[in-house]
């Protein structure tokens, strides 16, 4: 046993499959104890906001103000608000005012502000523009010498007596607060759902659920499976024949066909988690059957097996102790590659809308449903689907890695 | 040849028992879930009808229609002598079309998708698999990894891949539907270039996923035939290399054609959420449209539809297999 494991945690593939699916794990265990957020409450007003950190607004004007002379600040402002189609416009107004296009550079904030300053005048006649387009620019302008004042804002709150505005305090375009002093921030890695719900909280409990139904599900086919193996190839006869045949009917009868109308016939408001889970592991136990039968018959003649037989040892005693050793770690591969299709079934389903239901838990599959309905990959919204999908990919990655490395170590021929 | 006959014989049988055993259970799985169907139907159309003697009369009315107020058998019966006249009743979610109406409409798109790029992808995997098993080295180094990383990644997220970077980033292709949304079906060559340039993504993308696990099958095969002793001994008798290689492959494909009846199950079922991502018309994001309606004889007739089409694809290769496996000939002449 230890000379085993020492053997599998040689193998590269192996090791290399273990320590992404434990980092997976780790992650899942440990997030929620740092952040102990509910995963389906719903903060955001709005759908898909973008990832990052959330900094309130009425808590950093209340938050201690130091002062910083930062040469850059103000083209950033400007920079910030000017978009890319006032951008355009101002090249046109210039172009057309007969200054080089080559001079112009819109995305060089400070030189095109300069040159913006320097000509324009909004009595200049520019050839074809229209008078909706010279209010265009006259506002444009106007907006512009807004950004720049130096003013400070006055920061007012209502009396509720009076009705009237009182100044609370000012703020200075020099002022800034540190965030770590600031009472409400959120940081948003992964941002919004399009039902307004944090996107990381949401996949890790997701990763958590999807992994548990991929266990259970994976442990219900690979017990049925290891189950009507053994018995199959051990005991023969009948019992060999019949165990064959339903094998051999729901290897052609597509699974996941099965799958679809179990789960649709199950209905939405009985789906939980782990019903979804169970109905797989139901579904998917053919290949292990035939895998553990083809494992048992080719030792069924062993002479250690028929040593026990003679000695009058019992059935169970010999399935146990002189079988299941040696076709051990056939299983144990058979069961990681069932737990990874669990899970890619179980996001499959979701996908078709028979998932689990959705108001209890999310599941890697859900979250995919979710942002399929709502379009995220045509919007845009990246945050909404990669990384559930690379959550999924990893996982099954992972587990495919550590079901390679083990073939290799226990099917020599397969070595490079 | 008449050798052959207990080999096919012996398939059509089978093909014949898992024929009625899937019709069976497409029957009888959904009447063994608790709950009545008729009642969760009911329900549903009767929501906002307050008078109790309305929503009997409904109830009434499909109970009639599905015979569930009859015995099983009977119900039996009834349901087979529908099916093979055709007639699966009426669509709940698109009333009044009829549910062979909607499937005649879907069916096609979705047989002219899935078996090309499944036998796109396998021939294209297998060639990949046994490339990497004879020339070992970089080659092998450099599509190993893919073809694991790609045959664990789900169908769908492939769709979804391709999609975002063709279709939305790089706009070369449409990244919905079987033909613009503004033709309507027709023998013209706008039609059939706009319905080319949709087959695109999600043919690729079912392809994709298949290239990835043919490969890793036919590699391990390759390379386990590499080594066996008859190579050894070809080579000490002086045999030429590619003349070894021809038996090596043509034995290492045979697993792999037995692999690809097993396995052309799994792969319809992925290629199904495939069509759904692209909102492909075919039956996959027909079963859709009947989950989100909760149309009961849509769903029902759909999964029997691509098991048969599963079934009828087994044994077609299987026949095929038995024309080219020698020892199904070697066996027959005893």
């Amino acid at each position: 046993m230890k000379h085993t494991l020492r053997q599998i945690f040689h193998s590269g593939k192996f090791v290399f499959g273990f320590s992404i699916f434990v980092a997976i794990l780790l992650i899942v265990i440990i997030y929620p104890l740092l952040f102990p957020y509910p995963p389906l409450a719903i903060i955001s007003q709005g759908t898909f906001f973008e990832p990052g950190i959330y900094v309130n607004v009425y808590d950093s004007v209340n938050a201690p103000k130091h002062i910083l002379n930062l040469e850059d600040a103000n083209v950033k402002r400007i920079a910030s608000k000017l978009d890319q189609e006032a951008r355009l416009a101002m090249r046109d107004w210039l172009v057309g005012y007969g200054i080089p296009e080559a001079e112009i550079d819109i995305e060089d904030t400070p030189k095109l502000l300069e040159l913006w300053e320097t000509h324009y005048d909004p009595k200049a006649n520019i050839p074809g523009m229209t008078n909706a387009k010279r209010n265009y620019f006259i506002r444009l302008n106007s907006s512009l010498k807004g950004l720049l004042s130096t003013e400070d804002l006055i920061v007012a709150a209502k009396n509720a007596e009076t009705g009237a505005l009182e100044e609370k305090g000012t703020l200075m375009p020099a002022d800034y607060v540190n965030v770590k002093e600031v009472a409400n921030v959120r940081f948003l890695p992964l941002g919004t759902d399009n039902f307004g719900r944090d996107v990381l909280t949401e996949l890790v409990r997701a990763t958590q659920v999807s992994l548990l139904i991929g266990l259970v599900a994976g442990s219900i086919a690979t017990l049925i499976g290891l189950t009507l193996g053994l018995l199959s190839g051990y005991i023969g006869g009948i019992v060999d024949d019949i165990i064959m045949f339903f094998t051999n009917l729901f290897t052609v009868i597509p699974g996941f066909v099965m799958l679809i109308l179990i789960s649709f016939s199950i209905g939405q408001d009985k789906r939980g988690a782990v019903t979804v889970a169970v109905v797989i592991g139901l579904t998917s136990w053919v290949w292990t059957t035939r895998a553990v039968r083809a494992q048992v018959m080719s030792l069924r003649n062993r002479d250690h097996v028929n040593l026990s037989k003679l000695s009058g040892h019992s059935l169970v005693h010999i399935i146990l102790n002189d079988i299941l050793p040696y076709i051990a770690s056939y299983v144990v591969m058979a069961l990681i590659l069932q737990i990874s299709s669990g899970i890619l079934a179980e996001a499959g389903l979701s996908i078709l809308g028979l998932g689990p239901r959705t108001t209890e838990v999310p599941t890697l599959g859900l979250m995919m449903n979710w942002a399929m309905i709502y379009q995220a990959q045509i919007l845009g919204k990246w945050w909404a689907y990669l990384p559930v999908l690379i959550t999924i990919a990893l996982i099954t990655f992972s587990m495919n890695l550590m079901n390679t490395g083990l073939d290799q170590i226990f099917n020599p021929a397969l070595r490079d | 040849m008449k050798g052959y006959r207990k080999y096919f014989l012996n398939k059509l049988g089978w093909f014949l028992i898992t024929f009625v055993c899937a019709f069976i259970l497409n029957f009888i799985l959904p009447r063994l879930m608790p709950g009545d169907p008729v009642a969760a139907i009911v329900s549903k159309l009767a929501q906002g009808i307050s008078e109790s003697t309305g929503v009997r009369a409904i109830y009434q009315q499909y109970a009639e229609l599905f015979g569930t107020n009859k015995p099983m058998y009977e119900q039996f019966l009834i349901y087979m002598k529908n099916v093979l006249r055709g007639d699966f009743g009426f669509s709940f979610s698109q009333y009044p079309r009829t549910v062979a109406d909607v499937i005649r409409s879907s069916i096609l798109w979705t047989v002219c998708l899935q078996f090309p790029a499944i036998i796109v992808g396998w021939v294209l995997g297998n060639t990949l698999g046994a490339l990497a098993a004879y020339l070992k080295g970089g080659f092998d180094k450099v599509v190993m990894p893919i073809s694991i990383f790609m045959s664990n990644f789900p169908a769908f997220g492939m769709a979804i891949i391709l999609m975002v970077i063709f279709g939305v980033t790089l706009e070369w292709l449409p990244t919905s539907g079987g033909y613009g949304f503004d033709l309507i079906p027709e023998f013209s060559w706008k039609f059939i270039r706009s319905v080319i340039v949709h087959y695109q993504l999600p043919f690729w993308s079912i392809v994709l996923i298949a290239i990835g696990g043919q490969a890793i099958g036919m590699r391990s095969m390759a390379i386990y035939e590499l080594n066996a002793d008859y190579v050894k001994f070809a080579r000490f008798m002086g045999i030429k290399d590619r003349k070894i290689i021809g038996y090596v492959f043509r034995n290492a494909m045979l697993p792999q054609v037995t692999g690809l009846a097993l396995s052309i199950g799994t792969m319809v079922g992925g290629a199904l959420v495939a069509e759904i991502v692209f909102s492909y018309p075919g039956l996959g994001y027909t079963i859709m449209n009947g989950v989100m309606g909760q149309d009961y004889p849509l769903i029902s007739a759909t999964t029997l539809i691509i098991t048969i089409m599963v079934l009828t694809a087994t044994f077609v290769i299987e026949i095929l297999y038995g024309f080219i496996d020698p020892r199904i000939k070697a066996a027959q002449a005893d």
